[in-house]
């Protein structure tokens, strides 16, 4: 089985972001940059299945600016075999992503893509959903567990009820939870061997897709700021302010 | 300008949160109507046909829509899509999965999660966590949503009388097949639409002694929810999870007990009208979006919490 796992580059998500002075976007200007979370995951779960025997080789792709190299480096780190590096100085949204990575597929071929639910940036949950709609594939979204049984993915969902299990045929997208598993450190020796393996670099052109977004940000603000509250000197306060505010009693 | 909502339920009952996704609808559109897709859904249809505002309600039932796979469902949506301009789906874990495969095979940019509606082309979502509100215009001439029900008031469940039209569903992709579902039932108010919610965190400590949340929530009435730290320890079941990536509450009263307060657990209650917390921490981060704020150790305090609480009860009914 070959598996391909689409990487975004974003803000690491213990950095807080600035709104840029014009309100017309967010500062990310030498802020620290991280793999998106559930990618890391997807990651570590297509390394896991090459390790167990069940996938051949482990393809890594990346759409964005040029930096998007480092990310890809510390796929491989982790075990990956090669990577696309997909360059475009174009903020990527997910209907455009979903269309350069089915041009990616199509090359590819792989019988698995494993991707994050969600990108910590833009927050949109979508890409992957995108992406098997326009393949004609089936999708697992949200997976907690994934098992392969007989040409089928078995995929436990997290979803708002509890847990939910289906089978889908593949090829198949599969997007990622939190609790899919605890991706690994790459190694030093792992990050040096990392630096000898192929990273292929592509545009959306020569992929014959138009990045551009459909959808047009007209502006930034902070959030509505909580009013601050007060600090209770025992619970007999607390319970006294609770009453008064009608919400016990 | 025509919207059409895609009913939540379980073939029984609509769930609440399409009301608050037909409000949003209302927002842009002079005429809603909402797609009930399932099987043996009819008291559904009836129900969604009371909801004030709606003009009609298309009934789609087949066997293999009992538990429906976004496959199937995808392709229900897409026959009756047709001349509606605007299509919506709460931002639940049934509207994520399914919407942007229906925006993809329409060929329409997604906007995800909506809080607000400021013109028929035009919204505001967050991003990064909650940090940043931004408003978003689509250039499409469609637009397929998802709406972030806690920021809408629920429509009237009473008082319309739309025409239920039954629509035929197309057959089964045999993509994807439904296994089972693992819930873990409670007499509990639901975690999304409870007025008051009692969440753990880390702090609690344990899955015994998340008893403790128990307690406070029956004394209160209140859901229980939990932080992701609490759910990744085995504290609590994935479906209490708050926050990002997990549910998004915003109840009359929200208790945050042993939970740091981290942006990621905060973009999930901020909205909340009155927040608690409760934490050993005097620096802990959930005192700056507290109303009330308890620097405590929660196995001191929750006990004693319960027991005023519960006093409190007894003396109004006596
Ligand atoms: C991509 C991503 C997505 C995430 N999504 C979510 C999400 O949806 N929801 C979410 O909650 N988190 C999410 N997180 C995790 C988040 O960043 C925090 O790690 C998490 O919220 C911390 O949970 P906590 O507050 O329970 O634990 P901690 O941060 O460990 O806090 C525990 C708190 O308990 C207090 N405490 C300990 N003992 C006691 C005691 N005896 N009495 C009183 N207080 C006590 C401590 O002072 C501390 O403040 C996400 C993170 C990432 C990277
Ligand atoms: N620019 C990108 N490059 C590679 N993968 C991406 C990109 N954007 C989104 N993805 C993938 O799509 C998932 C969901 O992103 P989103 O739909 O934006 O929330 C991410 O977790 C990634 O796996």
């Amino acid at each position: 089985m070959k598996i391909l796992v689409p990487v975004k580059r974003v803000v690491d998500p213990n950095v807080k972001v600035r709104i840029r002075a014009d309100g017309r976007g967010v500062d990310t200007t030498n802020l620290k940059m991280a793999m998106n979370p559930f990618d890391e995951i997807a990651v570590e779960e297509a390394i896991r299945m090459k390790e167990r025997g069940l996938a051949r080789e482990v393809v890594a792709v990346s759409i964005g600016e040029p930096r998007i190299q480092e990310t890809l480096r510390t796929v491989l780190a982790m075990g990956a075999d090669r990577a696309i590096a997909v360059e475009t100085e174009v903020a990527v949204q997910p209907l455009e992503a979903a269309r350069i990575l089915r041009a990616v597929v199509a090359r590819e071929e792989p019988d698995l893509v494993i991707m994050g639910k969600q990108a910590v940036d833009d927050d949109s949950n979508q890409t992957g959903q995108m992406l098997a709609a326009l393949l004609g594939w089936p999708q697992a979204t949200f997976a907690s567990r994934i098992e392969i049984v007989d040409g089928e993915a078995e995929v436990a969902r997290e979803v708002d009820e509890g847990i939910e299990v289906i089978r889908v045929r593949l090829p198949a997208v599969i997007t990622t939870d939190l609790r899919l598993n605890e991706p690994r450190y790459a190694s030093l020796p792992n990050i040096m061997k990392a630096k000898r393996k192929p990273v292929e670099r592509t545009t959306p052109a020569d992929l014959g897709v138009d990045p551009t977004p459909r959808l047009e940000y007209v502006e930034f603000a902070e959030p509505p700021k909580r009013q601050a509250g007060i600090r209770v000197e025992s619970v007999e306060e607390l319970v006294a302010k609770l009453v008064e505010k009608g919400v016990i009693g | 300008m025509s919207a059409l909502v895609v009913a939540q339920h379980d073939n029984r009952r609509l769930d609440p949160v399409t009301l608050a996704t037909v409000t949003a609808a209302r927002r842009l559109a002079e005429e809603v109507d909402v797609l009930v897709a399932g099987s043996g859904a009819r008291a559904v249809a009836e129900e969604a046909a009371r909801i004030e505002g709606v003009r009609r309600v298309l009934l789609a039932e087949a066997p293999h829509l009992e538990n429906p796979v976004a496959e199937d469902l995808t392709e229900t949506v897409l026959t009756v899509a047709g001349d509606h301009e605007a299509l919506l789906a709460p931002a639940t874990t049934f509207g994520k999965n399914l919407m942007p495969r229906v925006a993809a095979r329409l060929d329409v940019a997604q906007i995800s999660d909506i809080v607000e509606v400021l013109a028929p082309d035009t919204f505001r979502r967050y991003i990064y966590a909650g940090n940043v509100l931004t408003t978003v215009r689509t250039r499409d001439g469609r637009r397929v949503l998802t709406v972030r029900t806690t920021a809408f008031d629920r429509a009237a469940a009473e008082g319309g009388a739309a025409e239920i039209v039954p629509v035929e569903a197309p057959p089964a992709t045999g993509l994807a097949r439904f296994v089972r579902r693992e819930v873990h039932a409670s007499e509990r108010p639901e975690l999304t639409s409870a007025r008051v919610v009692v969440s753990g965190g880390r702090g609690v400590g344990s899955r015994e002694n998340f008893a403790l949340i128990e307690k406070l929530a029956d004394a209160l009435g209140a859901a229980i929810g939990a932080s992701r730290a609490a759910v990744d320890a085995g504290f609590a079941p994935n479906d209490w999870q708050v926050g990002q990536t997990g549910k998004i509450v915003a109840p009359e009263l929200y208790v945050a007990v042993g939970i740091s307060g981290a942006i990621q657990h905060l973009a999930g209650m901020k909205d909340s009208k009155i927040i608690v917390a409760i934490n050993k921490d005097p620096e802990a981060p959930i005192f700056e979006v507290a109303d009330f704020g308890l620097v405590d150790d929660l196995f001191r305090a929750v006990p004693e919490l319960v027991e005023r609480i519960e006093k409190i009860k007894r003396e109004g009914a006596a």
